[in-house]
Parts: structure tokens; C-alpha cells; sequence
């Protein structure tokens, strides 16, 4: 019991030197020069995109970059939440956070605001007043979801009749890129054949596509929310015998720019893929750099340039440089 | 005639067929096209049958695969394994990486799948070995890979959504050229087939449920309960590994993250609707396969109604929560009573009749 005790005390006194020693370190620079990061990121195993998205920030985050980095990877906000405030206390310069839930980061911020950490905010947007973060760098899920509305409009079908396959209700990307095409089903220039979710799943797609075709109603558009339900849509089509892509019957799209979707854009099987870019790192690696010059920020939110291609443009230079994956 | 009705009544089978024949006629009022089968040509030039009852079954056939195994774990273990579609997310990772490292021929299909069945039988033994010889509760051991499952099929695709393509996969997931029925149609067939002779011309199926009902006999009967829990794994593992190609095959991509997603839910739910108890000891398989297709059967008919997307998952719960409520012992009794209470003022007549 006593040895308890004491080794607990010890432990408890360890602690407090350590916190000493970090808030005594809290100028801009580590000994070595480098700017010290905290990243809370949400781990790459979650999709491709997050896997892209790590690889980004590992790249530009680096020691040759001048940076000494920590990260936390959670998909869990709580967990999120006390990581960051673990960088705090650590006495991180920059925090940088991809937050799991938009809500509940008021008083980390605040935290962060009041020990000198920066904060930039990347991928998501989350509920707090903007006064707490330095700049976010975020993807525009409506802005994809409209580039795709146009280009559609743009191909001037004599009659748009679309199957809407949805990713995972309330989920930002399906949110964002549900809302575009909404508008056009309720002014009329599209005509809403079926409008339903798989959850991301591609073999669920496959049998929402396939209840559509045994029902016997025409459609000319499948918009699918990401690359793999396109590809469960089209593997539904192909078994049925119906004709998709450049030239086919039914037109293909898709999101998120995987290098094996464009290839299928390429051959021509799927008509168009709206870009969801997963490269931020470098947008905020620059910003850094101006305030570590002692410059300011012009922008608070900066949305993430993203493209898109079409099976009439795409080239195998475009898939090299913009793919995510193999 | 009552005691026809009786038996009906006590039988588990009884409620799942119902059930299932409740959704038939409902979808033949909504839309009688609705089970009509025709003859499609696909893009690879064969004909092939397509139509509803053709997507149930071949819909199920993935969770159909997985309840056989689902099954044998409940009857012996008194409890599920709720780690089988993380583990048919790893079966499926090896199955692409294997498929991916080689030119795809049919010797390396076989190779791939063989490994990726070793690869989930193990997984499937490690769960096994933790509830058979450490004897942790089925849920928490299988807790481990539930949550761990998936991150380990990330680590073997390297984070990303890995494809493949070849005519033997889309053979395997959709059609072997000349033959209209989608092949994983078939392989259930097989399996149910295979898994009938087993619990025929084997005592798997007794010893199983005396493990389940009272592992103290069982040992004193020279059942060892810790094998046959452990065969029941290993059935399962392969199950699993089945499950997850199969899926594989179907789309062409493996997506570790999305891959038979929330699949162990379903597959429980298949075996409690096929009328088994999840405290283990008798069991159905049958029941349980059938309760697959019911599932499958209401899927397929939500998205036929055009129900809203938010909505799906609000009406399954609602039938299925009919289907359990009704199976269960009490409103079961209730029944049988008020069918006596009904004909019991004219037994003799009955019998006067029958004897005329």
C-alpha cells in the first residue's frame, strides 16, 4: 500500500515537471527549430479518402518541412476532444483538426486560444464561433454535388430520369451532394425515379439498382454518391444487359476520384467523376509559414479547389496526378 | 385437424413461413408482376434470369451462408459470434491481395479462396478457442474482432479500396456463362446441400444441441462440449470466408470499410426469426436460412415501395419486431388456446364426420 503511495507521488510530481518544463517551452520553437504540430485526424482506415488524406499530411508535415508532429487518430469525438487538449498541455504551437462530430469543441478552442495554440481546422467545418481558429481549409460537398448537377444539365438529354443512390443519411457528403440534385427534382427539370440510400455499400447499391429494373421503369442517370456504389450501380446494369457510359443508355456518375474509377471513366463505362480532394496539408503548411513570418491571413475559410472529369476529356495524366489509391 | 393445427402451431418453422408467406401475398396484391421472371440478356451475351424473386434469393444468399454458421455457434455456445462480417472483411482482403499478386487463373481463384478461408478459420478459431476453452461470454469474445476486424483488413489493403477484375470473378458473383441462375445462388444450394448430409449422416447435430442444452451431461456422455464448440467455429470460419468472396466477386472491389456492413446483425436476427433461441441448445438451420430470405424479402419490397431512405430502416424494425413478438412463446399459446377454445363445442361432430 505505502509503495503505492510514494510511487504515485512520484508520478504525480513527474507530471507536474513535465508540465513545468512545457509551459516554460512555449515560444514559437522547439529547441531543435521546429515548429511543433498536434494533429487530430480521424484514422486512415475509415475510407480511401482518409487513408490519402493522412498520406498528405505525413508528406508535408515533416521534419524536412521543419515540423515536429504529433497525431491522434480517433473516430470518436470525446477521444478527439481529449487528445487535443492533451496537445494543448503538451504545448503544441499548431493544432490542426479534423473533427469526428461538428459540436462539442466550444471549450477545447477556447483552451487552445487561451495557452497561444493556433488552430487551423481542415476537411470539416465544426460549431464554433470563428474567432477561435486561425483558417479552415474545407471541402464543399454541395459545390461537388453542383458541378455534377451542371455537367448533367450541360449534356442536354432530351429527359433526365435519375436514380439517386445515397451514402449514409446525415452524413456531410451525403448531405452536400444531395441537396443540388433535390433542387432539380423539385423545379421539375429532372424527374426523381428512385432516391434511396445504401449506406455507402456497393452491394447494396447493386440491389437498389436491380429492385429499379425489375420494376420495370425507365431511367437514363444513375447519380451515385461515391465511386463504390457507382461501381455496385453499373456491375446491377451490366447484369441486366443494359448499356451505360459514353455512348450507352444510361449515364454514370460518380464522386470521390478513386484512380480506379477514373480508369473506368477512361474506358468510357462511367460518364463523370466530381473530385472530393483530400489534399489539404499543403494549403495549411503555406498559411503557417506566413504567420511564422509574422504575415496575417486573408482567408477564414478556404474551400479546397476540386475538379471533375468527363469520359470526352479525362487523360491517363489526369488519373496519375489527381487519383486517390491504386 | 386441430392437432394438424397444433403442431403447426408448436412447430418453429411455423411463424418464419408464415411470415414469409404474409410478404408473398402482400407483394402479389401490391403488384402481381412482382415475382414474374424473365429472360434477360447481360452485357456479356447470356441469357439470364432476372425479376424480383431472383434478387431476394441471390441477395440473401450472403447472409444465408453466414446464419448456417450463425446457427451452430448459437445451439453450442448460447451465444453469437458478432464478429463475422469484420472477419469476412479480412477473408476478403486476403482473397484480392492473393488475387491481385497473381495473373488471375483458376488454380490461384482456388489458391486465393483456400487461403482466405485458412486466413478466417483461424480468426474464426481465436474466437472459438476464447469462448470454448477460456469460456468468455460468445458477445465479449467476439467483441475483440468485431471492433478490431476491419482495421485489420485496412492494414492487408493498405488503406485503400483495392479492385479486380476478371471473367472468373464475375462468373463466381454473377453468372457462369450458359447457366441463367446467379452462381451465388447456387453455392447456398451447395452448401445447404452439403451441410443436410453432414447433420444427417454425422452426430454433429445432436451432440451440438446436448452442448447446448447441458454441457454437464455432454462430458459425462463422453461429448467433449470444447471440440464441439470448436467445430461449430470452423464451420462458421468457412462460412464467413464463403460470405465474403462472394461479395467480393460480386462487385469487383473490396471496401473493407462497407463490405457485408452490419451483416451480424442481420444474420442474428436470421436466426432468432427462423425461430431459434439464442440461448442456445435445439436449433433449425433451416429456420434460419428462411429467416434470411425474409429479410432479404423485406429489403427488396421497401425499395420496390419507395419508401424514403430515412424511413428503411424504421419499417424493417417495425416487421421484424411483429415477426419476433409473435413467435415468442406466450402470444404462441394464446393462440393455440383460442384455436381450442374456437372448436372445442363440435369435437364429436368432427369425428362423426371423418368417420362417415
Amino acid at each position: 500500500m505505502k509503495t503505492k503511495k510514494i510511487l504515485a507521488l512520484i508520478l504525480a510530481a513527474a507530471l507536474a515537471l513535465s508540465l513545468a518544463a512545457c509551459g516554460s517551452a512555449q515560444t514559437s520553437k522547439d529547441k531543435d527549430g521546429l515548429i511543433k504540430v498536434g494533429i487530430v485526424n480521424n484514422p486512415p482506415s475509415e475510407s480511401g479518402y482518409r487513408a490519402a488524406n493522412v498520406a498528405d499530411f505525413e508528406k508535408v508535415f515533416s521534419e524536412a518541412n521543419g515540423y515536429k508532429v504529433s497525431t491522434f487518430y480517433s473516430l470518436k469525438n470525446d477521444e478527439q476532444l481529449n487528445a487535443a487538449q492533451q496537445f494543448i498541455t503538451d504545448g503544441v504551437d499548431y493544432l490542426l483538426i479534423s473533427a469526428a462530430a461538428t459540436d462539442g469543441w466550444t471549450n477545447v478552442l477556447e483552451n487552445a486560444k487561451k495557452a497561444g495554440v493556433k488552430v487551423f481546422l481542415f476537411d470539416r467545418m465544426m460549431n464554433v464561433d470563428q474567432s477561435l481558429f486561425e483558417a479552415a481549409v474545407i471541402s464543399n460537398m454541395e459545390a461537388q454535388g453542383r458541378m455534377a448537377v451542371q455537367w448533367l444539365l450541360d449534356q442536354k438529354l432530351p429527359e433526365y430520369n435519375v436514380v439517386h443512390i445515397q451514402g449514409a443519411m446525415g452524413s456531410d457528403a451525403q448531405i452536400g451532394r444531395t441537396k443540388p440534385l433535390d433542387e432539380q427534382f423539385a423545379n421539375g427539370t429532372m424527374k426523381k425515379v428512385v432516391q434511396q440510400t445504401a449506406t455507402w455499400d456497393e452491394a447494396t447499391a447493386k440491389q437498389i439498382v436491380e429492385s429499379v429494373i425489375n420494376s420495370g421503369e425507365k431511367f437514363n442517370v444513375i447519380y451515385a454518391e461515391n465511386d463504390g456504389m457507382a461501381k455496385g450501380a453499373v456491375a446491377a446494369l451490366d447484369e441486366a444487359g443494359i448499356t451505360h457510359g459514353k455512348n450507352g443508355d444510361v449515364v454514370i456518375i460518380g464522386f470521390d476520384f478513386n484512380k480506379w474509377a477514373l480508369r473506368e471513366v477512361l474506358a468510357g463505362n462511367w460518364n463523370l467523376d466530381v473530385q472530393c480532394s483530400p489534399f489539404q496539408a499543403q494549403k495549411i503548411h503555406e498559411m503557417i509559414q506566413t504567420l511564422e513570418k509574422g504575415g496575417q491571413l486573408t482567408e477564414k475559410i478556404v474551400i479546397n479547389e476540386e475538379r471533375y472529369f468527363d469520359c470526352n476529356t479525362i487523360t491517363q495524366a489526369d488519373i496519375d496526378k489527381y487519383g486517390i489509391g491504386d | 385437424m386441430g392437432s394438424l393445427f397444433k403442431k403447426m402451431a408448436r412447430s418453429q418453422l411455423a411463424i418464419p413461413l408464415f411470415a414469409l408467406f404474409l410478404l408473398v401475398v402482400f407483394n402479389l396484391i401490391r403488384d402481381p408482376e412482382f415475382f414474374s421472371i424473365t429472360i434477360a440478356t447481360n452485357n456479356d451475351g447470356n441469357a439470364v434470369l432476372s425479376g424480383n424473386l431472383i434478387s431476394i434469393l441471390n441477395g440473401a444468399s450472403a447472409i444465408a451462408i453466414l446464419s448456417i454458421g450463425m446457427t451452430l455457434i448459437t445451439s453450442s455456445c448460447k451465444g453469437q459470434d458478432i464478429s463475422v462480417a469484420a472477419v469476412a472483411a479480412i477473408a476478403g482482403s486476403v482473397f484480392v491481395s492473393v488475387l491481385r499478386a497473381n495473373e488471375i487463373t483458376i488454380p490461384v481463384f482456388l489458391l486465393a479462396f483456400l487461403l482466405s478461408c485458412v486466413v478466417s478459420v483461424l480468426f474464426s478459431l481465436f474466437n472459438g478457442v476464447l469462448v470454448a476453452v477460456f469460456k468468455i461470454q460468445p458477445m465479449i469474445a467476439t467483441l475483440i474482432l468485431f471492433s478490431a476486424g476491419r482495421s485489420i483488413a485496412y492494414w492487408i489493403n493498405g488503406g485503400a479500396t483495392p479492385t479486380v477484375s476478371s471473367p472468373l470473378l464475375t462468373s463466381i458473383g454473377g453468372f457462369i456463362p450458359g447457366i441463367p441462375i446467379p452462381t451465388p445462388i447456387l453455392i447456398m444450394v451447395i452448401f445447404l446441400i452439403l451441410i443436410t448430409l453432414v447433420l444427417r449422416f454425422t452426430n454433429l447435430g445432436l451432440y451440438t444441441q446436448v452442448v447446448g442444452i447441458n454441457e454437464g451431461t455432454a462430458h459425462l456422455n463422453g461429448i467433449s462440449p470444447v471440440w464441439i464448440k470448436l467445430i461449430a467455429f470452423i464451420i462458421s470460419g468457412v462460412c464467413v470466408a464463403t460470405a465474403g468472396c462472394i461479395t467480393v466477386c460480386r462487385i469487383g472491389l473490396i471496401n473493407h470499410e462497407t463490405l457485408l456492413l452490419d451483416a451480424e446483425m442481420d444474420v442474428i436476427l436470421a436466426v432468432a426469426i427462423g425461430g431459434n433461441a439464442l440461448s442456445g441448445g435445439k436449433f433449425n438451420l433451416y429456420g434460419s436460412v428462411i429467416g434470411a430470405y425474409i429479410i432479404q424479402a423485406l429489403t427488396v419490397t421497401l425499395y420496390a415501395m419507395k419508401v424514403p431512405s430515412a424511413a428503411v430502416k424504421a419499417y424493417k424494425a417495425i416487421v421484424i419486431i411483429l415477426i419476433v413478438v409473435c413467435s415468442s412463446p406466450v402470444v404462441k399459446d394464446f393462440v393455440v388456446r383460442m384455436y381450442k377454445k374456437m372448436f372445442k363445442k363440435q369435437p364429436e361432430k368432427e369425428v362423426q364426420a371423418k368417420a362417415a
